[in-house]
């Protein structure tokens, strides 16, 4: 089913703010064009007005050579569409565009990233230094005139490898013999590097004198980036006082693989099997989002068949993804092995039905636009019935004996606040973290897409956001899954599995979409903008993990650095999709 | 060009690896120990990282080969197992664990981007392969390697070990420690302390290139 | 009362641990042999696992699945006395559409007249770089690149594959992937009795 473009006819902002904003008149986009002084104003009266608290997207646009534009998606968490606003500034440095990170907190993290590879600068961000690129690193890579060292052409496929494809390391046409690029008349032994001195800076202002007045001591601990409960090469810097954390800075990017740079130069179908490579334990998740948003851009439908296959896969691998978090939540707490060795069985006998059907077990690339790859033969059909009819109930009902009632579990993991509603909806948090908290918003019911509207299931929730709940909520999760699944595999219908042809090359007209979907993690989204171009004018993220992990210096202020692992572990993040 | 040519590595392999010397029994009871102890480093970097540990765990469970003790401490580790893309700004960490690793110690460039750069290579944050710094003993092809070729790399590995001789070994011989590689600097780009010199004379070439 | 729960969840470790004796001891009533046979791979790997769940690579393997993709290889038909017909007519899809552009083909030109034809004289894979990500075999008109189902390729070196290295002959596509081939070699029949009736019908109404 198709969701309308994020609708304008609820809200008429331009009435609102005659003269201030305009609606978008570009073919193919919607939403609005604020002026940019009074950007605060306006965001405020959205968020306060029209009520749409959640501010999901913070995303640049290049649009070389005239004009930046900066795009924020605005939802609302009692679900329907949402809202789409823009600042449009011309691209001449410095490009500065007022920051919104007081009316919506959660545009923290993502405006410095559009800091960092964009070069747009949020007048009024308290901390607005790089995030997944060094401080030192020069220039700002997204831009449309930036490139990189092994810059070849501007869009895929390369003409060097056909017809006269012989073979060159890309090494060898650098000037500088490897993957690198320096300004001219560099010299290396001058170079000073900031060796995360302006990280140090900004922690400072969490020393604060002591009500007598005596400094007393805090100290910064780094875990990570090479840290073994971190999941991945995670790195917070945090100030503690005593065994308090006072302050802390989520240091990311150690796994920053250009995502969004790469996928400019390819072409829409190539993008496919990169959105595999986000969050790995969800390929098919991030096939369906990415597929969702370019449906969206071409509109066309979805064979049927497919459909109901896209949303098995999807709650298959929601599954294994909440698997593997208790397990490996448990071993965060220092149960070491035995819950997480036990999901990983199950996950494997998943991951069979992936390999099965996609040919690989983690990067499936088994999505194409408007069905799916090949069709799910019928002794896989039958595999996933035993699943989720015989086996994974039980062995859901088994994990429950093995760790719910816990006493020392549940003494470790009961009244240890993660985060409440209202400050994880200021925070952008989405997915389980934001249910936890007590706020049903699920992208399932709240904004429907797929066929999920065909099924029936609940929402799971739990009122505390503790970390009990939080651990609890993966568990209903996993039981509202297998509901759907077995309602699925039951009433999937024969028919073809691609409303298209087989191609290679697929028009996209020219316009933007944001195909969002409810990952395991939370909202994954894709933002693609095209020209009409075999590939995509701007293609960005939206991964769950990254904007979660905003609200994660607010969670852990406060609390004892022993719960620092298990809380950071409540976010379930995935260094992949965070770093992209 | 010959196969053999096109997939050289670009550092030198030292001769006791090359290729196989004569073996001794004292050396097969040496290396008999040492291959069925390997202890990786707990290290991971992307979604190679996953399948090396759906190779820990109970399907394919590495400690049959005496490698299910994950030292998360470099000390105590004889084996990195890069598993995963190797970003510009992760190295220098990696490098610095590699050099707090005592001797002997093993490389496996584990998936398409630890051997090469794999699918992202092109990147601007992509180090083209892990033996750009660290010499590599077992490239592992694949993306991701499934656990079974992850196995398979490393039972090369261990094939590997079987013709090393104590008298060749480098760890033994005197001298000081020349294995240590210097960490890599973030500056405007990656600087790789090792070749200070070639990319001052590469920037200044860029530079009357410009001008001319 | 306190320790219900620790009990309750230690009398699911205490089943676990048990089960895989009394799985052993129920396949010996059975007379089967459950550790390395295929039979004991596969239920292993069913919904009936239970206890040790341990596939013993390298003496035991996983069931391959006919779908799974590792690295791409091109086939070639045995021709009379052995000669190697390579299938692919360097038609450039693949390397077009390969998300990281890690194939490189030279395509051949006749010394005489400069015309292409259809062989690649160059054909280059570089592994370390290739996704495994199938797009190649899926969209070569000719069936000439097909995904491998071997793994152990790790080697002391880099991988970038050239012709020699990875040709492999269509028996052993045949091999891997049955139903695949089936499938090819049906599509081809139908098309070249397609081409051969019309060539007939041409030549009939040629005749006419
Ligand atoms: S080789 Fe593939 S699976 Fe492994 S880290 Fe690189 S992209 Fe991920
Ligand atoms: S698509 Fe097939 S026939 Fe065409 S060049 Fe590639 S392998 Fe050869
Ligand atoms: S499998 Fe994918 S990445 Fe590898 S050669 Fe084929 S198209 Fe390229």
């Amino acid at each position: 089913m198709m969701t309308a473009p994020a609708s304008t006819l609820t809200v008429d902002l331009t009435q609102r703010f005659p003269g201030i904003v305009s609606a978008d008149a570009r073919p193919g986009y919607s939403g609005f064009i604020v002026e940019k002084d009074s950007l605060i104003e306006v965001a405020t009266a959205i968020r306060d007005e029209f009520g749409f608290d959640l501010l999901t997207a913070v995303t640049g646009v290049d649009y070389f050579p005239d004009k930046m534009e900066v795009v924020y998606h605005a939802y609302k968490t009692t679900g329907g569409p949402g809202l789409v606003f823009r600042v449009q500034v011309p691209r001449v440095d410095p490009i500065e565009v007022p920051s919104l990170i007081n009316v919506y907190p959660g545009a923290d993290l993502q405006e410095r990233e559009a800091w960092d590879l964009m070069g747009i600068k949020f007048t009024g961000h308290p901390d607005l230094r790089r995030i997944l690129m060094w401080e030192g690193f020069e220039g700002h890579p997204l831009r449309k005139d930036w490139k990189e060292p092994f810059y070849e052409e501007d869009a895929k496929p390369f003409k060097s490898r056909w017809p006269d494809g012989r073979f060159t390391m890309a090494e060898d046409k650098n000037p500088f013999k490897d993957n690198l690029k320096f300004p001219q008349d560099f010299d290396p032994e001058k170079w000073t590097p900031d060796n995360d001195e302006s990280l140090y800076q900004t922690l400072k202002r969490y020393t604060v004198k002591d009500e007598d007045g005596l400094e007393t001591d805090r100290i910064v601990v780094n875990m990570g980036p090479q840290h073994p409960s971190t999941h991945g090469v995670f790195r917070a810097a945090i100030m503690l006082d005593g065994e308090t954390i006072v302050g802390l800075k989520p240091v990311v990017g150690y796994l920053h693989r250009n995502h969004d740079k790469i996928g400019e130069r390819n072409t829409f179908l190539q993008n496919m099997p990169y959105t595999d490579r986000l969050d790995y334990f969800n390929s098919m998740s991030n096939n369906l989002g990415y597929a969702i948003a370019v449906e969206k851009l071409m509109n066309i439908p979805v064979a049927e068949r497919a459909d109901y296959i896209r949303v098995i896969m999807a709650e298959l691998s929601r599954i294994q993804n909440h698997l593997v978090f208790v397990g490996m939540l448990l071993n965060d707490l220092g149960a070491m092995y035995t819950p997480a060795l036990y999901a990983f069985e199950e996950r494997e006998l998943i991951l069979d039905i992936f390999e099965a059907v996609a040919g690989s077990r983690m990067m499936c690339n088994y999505l194409r636009f408007g069905g799916v790859v090949r069709d799910v033969p019928p002794y896989v059909l039958q595999k996933i019935k035993d699943l989720v009819f015989d086996r994974l109930p039980a062995k859901t009902d088994e994990f429950e004996r093995l760790l719910s009632e816990n006493e020392v579990l549940v003494s470790r993991l009961k009244g240890v606040k993660v985060l409440d509603a209202e400050t994880a909806v200021r925070y952008s948090v989405t997915g389980p973290v934001l249910r936890a908290a007590g706020v049903p918003y699920d992208l399932r019911r709240a904004d429907p897409y797929s066929v999920y509207d065909r099924f029936d299931f609940d929402v799971a929730v739990r009122p505390n956001g503790d970390m009990y709940d939080n651990y609890a909520i993966r568990i209903d999760e996993i039981r509202q899954s297998l509901r759907i699944l077995q309602q699925a595999v039951k009433q999937i219908p024969d028919g073809p599995i691609n409303s298209q042809k087989p191609q290679y090359q697929v028009r996209v007209p020219a316009g933007e979409s944001y195909g969002r979907i409810e990952s395991p993690k939370g909202e994954l989204a894709f933002y693609v903008v095209s020209n009409g171009k075999p590939n995509p004018w701007r293609y960005h993220v939206r991964p769950a993990s990254f904007v979660n992990i905003t609200a994660l210096e607010k969670m852990c202020i406060g609390t004892k650095i022993a719960d620092f692992v298990a809380l950071l572990g409540m976010l379930d993040i995935v260094m992949g999709e965070l770093d992209r | 060009m010959d196969n053999e040519k096109l997939s050289l590595p670009q550092y030198d392999i030292p001769d006791d690896v090359q290729n196989a010397v004569a073996i001794t029994t004292l050396d097969r009871l040496y290396n008999w120990g040492r291959r069925s102890s390997v202890w990786p480093l707990m290290f991971g970097l992307a979604c190679c990282a996953i399948e090396m540990i759906a190779a820990q765990a109970a399907r394919y469970d590495m400690a049959r080969f005496g490698m299910e003790v994950m030292r998360p401490t470099p000390r105590q580790a004889d084996l990195m197992l890069v598993s995963g893309t190797v970003t510009k700004k992760m190295v220098p960490s990696i490098v610095r664990l590699w050099n707090q690793m005592p001797e002997p110690k093993y490389c496996v460039a584990m998936g398409a981007c630890a051997s090469g750069g794999g699918p992202f290579k092109e990147g601007y944050n992509v180090v083209a392969g892990i033996d750009k710094l660290i010499p590599v003993d077992v490239y592992i092809p694949g993306c991701p390697p499934t656990p079974q070729a992850l196995i398979a790399g490393l039972i090369k590995l261990q094939q590997k070990i079987d013709k090393q001789s104590l008298r060749k070994v480098h760890w033994y011989r005197k001298g000081p420690d020349v294995m240590e590689i210097p960490v890599p600097i973030l500056g405007p780009d990656l600087i790789d302390p090792r070749r200070n010199a070639e990319i001052k004379s590469a920037a200044a070439a860029l530079a009357t290139k410009e001008s001319a | 009362m306190y320790g219900k729960g620790i009990l309750k969840g230690l009398s699911v470790t205490w089943k676990r641990f048990w089960s895989t004796y009394l799985e052993d001891i129920s396949w010996v009533m059975s007379g089967k042999k459950r550790y390395f046979t295929e039979e004991g791979v596969k239920h292993r790997s069913s919904k009936h696992a239970r206890g040790i769940f341990t596939v013993q690579y390298p003496e035991e393997q996983l069931i391959t699945p006919e779908e799974f993709r590792y690295v791409p290889f091109l086939v070639y038909d045995e021709g009379v006395d052995g000669k190697k017909e390579v299938r692919c007519t360097s038609c450039g899809i693949c390397a077009k559409v390969c998300p990281p552009q890690c194939i490189w083909i030279v395509r051949s030109n006749d010394p005489n007249t400069g015309r292409p034809i259809p062989e690649p004289t160059e054909f280059y894979i570089d592994m370390d770089i290739c996704m495994n990500c199938g797009f190649c075999a899926e969209y070569c008109p000719f069936d000439a690149i097909i995904m491998d189902h071997d793994f152990d390729i790790a080697s002391y070196s880099r991988n970038v594959y050239n012709m020699e290295k990875l040709l492999k002959p269509a028996s052993y596509y045949r091999q891997i992937r049955p139903e695949n081939y089936a499938r090819n070699e049906a599509e081809r029949k139908a098309k070249e009795t397609a081409k051969a009736a019309k060539a007939a019908g041409a030549a009939a109404q040629a005749g006419t």
